[in-house]
C-alpha cells in the first residue's frame, strides 16, 4: 500500500501544478451554478439534515470516513495472508 | 446536493436504486452464508469504496474537484447489485455526516454510482475477463465503472434540468462531471489495480468462477 500512497501523492501534485490558477472547487458546486443558470426559478426544496459546523470538522469527518474503510481493506488483507501463511505451514 | 433533485425525479430515481439495492443486500447476506470467506471480501470491497469516495481529487481538466467512486473492486468480486447495497452505505454517511450528496438524492446517487456506473464495469469485465491480466482487468473495470457513474450523474440531471434542450443540458453537465472525472477514473483505476494484486490470492475462486 506504501505504493498506492507515494502513487496518489505523486499525483494529486502533478496535477495541482499542471493546472492554473483554478479554485478547485467540488464539481457538484459548478452543477449547482449550471441548474441556476438553466432554470433560475428552481429553488432547492430540501436543505441537509445537518451540516459539518465547520470546514475543519468537515474534513475530520472525510478523514474519519477514510480511515474507516482503510482499516477495513488493511485487516482483512492481513488477517486473510496470514490465514494463509499459517495453512501452508 | 440536497433538495436539487425535483420530487419527481427523486422518487423515480429511489424506485429504481431501491431494488437494485434491496437484492444486493439478500446477495451480499447469501454470499457470507455460502462461505465466511467473502465477509472479508466484502469488507475490502467497501472498504475501498468507503476510502476512494472521501478523496477529492483535483482535476486540471476542469480545474475542480471530483471523488473517485472506488465501486471497481466491488463490481469485479460480485457484480452491479452488492455494489448498489455497498455503495448506499457510503452514500448515506456522506449524506447524513457530511452535507455531501443528500437524502433526497440518494436514490439517484445510488443509481449512478452503485448500479448503472458499476453495470458498465461489469460488462466490460465480462468482456475482457480471461483476455487480460488481473491487474489490467482492474484498472479497466474501476475506470469505466467511475467515470459512467458521472456520464449517468450528467443525464440524471438534464433529464431533470431540460432547460431549451435536453441534449445542450446534458452536454453542459458533462462538460462539468464527465470530463473532471477522467482523470480521477484513471487515478482509481491505478489504485484498484494495486489492491487488486493483494487480494487475488483469496479471492481466485471468486474471480475465476463469476
Amino acid at each position: 500500500m506504501k505504493n498506492a500512497i507515494s502513487v496518489l501523492f505523486l499525483i494529486s501534485c502533478l496535477l495541482i501544478t499542471n493546472g492554473n490558477a483554478e479554485s478547485w472547487t467540488g464539481a457538484d458546486e459548478k452543477a449547482e451554478e449550471a441548474i441556476k443558470q438553466i432554470s433560475p426559478d428552481y429553488e432547492p426544496w430540501f436543505s441537509p439534515v445537518w451540516e459539518p459546523p465547520s470546514g475543519e470538522i468537515e474534513s475530520l469527518l472525510f478523514s474519519l470516513q477514510s480511515a474507516i474503510g482503510a482499516f477495513a481493506v488493511g485487516y482483512f488483507v492481513g488477517k486473510s495472508r496470514a490465514n494463509k501463511h499459517a495453512s501452508n505451514n | 446536493m440536497e433538495g436539487f433533485l425535483p420530487p419527481l425525479w427523486a422518487t423515480f430515481w429511489f424506485a429504481v436504486s431501491l431494488p437494485a439495492m434491496a437484492y444486493g443486500a439478500v446477495r451480499a447476506k447469501k454470499l457470507i452464508n455460502e462461505n465466511p470467506r467473502n465477509r472479508a471480501l466484502l469488507a475490502v470491497a467497501g472498504g475501498f469504496i468507503f476510502v476512494l469516495s472521501s478523496l477529492k481529487i483535483p482535476s486540471p481538466v476542469t480545474g475542480s474537484c471530483s471523488h473517485p467512486t472506488g465501486t471497481g473492486i466491488s463490481t469485479m468480486l460480485f457484480g452491479p447489485s452488492v455494489t448498489a447495497f455497498l455503495s448506499a452505505i457510503v452514500l448515506l454517511y456522506q449524506a447524513l455526516l457530511l452535507a455531501h450528496g443528500g437524502i433526497t438524492t440518494l436514490g439517484a446517487n445510488t443509481a449512478s454510482m452503485g448500479f448503472i456506473g458499476p453495470l458498465a464495469g461489469w460488462i466490460v469485465y465480462r468482456g475482457l475477463k480471461d483476455r487480460v491480466s488481473m491487474r489490467m482487468l482492474a484498472f479497466v473495470v474501476a475506470v469505466v465503472a467511475d467515470w459512467f457513474t458521472y456520464v449517468v450523474t450528467s443525464i440524471q440531471l438534464a433529464l431533470a434540468f431540460p432547460g431549451v434542450s435536453f441534449i445542450k443540458s446534458a452536454l453542459t453537465f458533462m462538460g462539468i462531471f464527465a470530463l473532471t472525472q477522467i482523470p480521477v477514473a484513471v487515478v482509481e483505476g491505478i489504485f484498484a489495480a494495486l489492491l487488486i494484486s493483494y487480494i487475488v490470492q483469496t479471492s481466485e475462486d471468486r474471480l475465476t468462477r463469476g
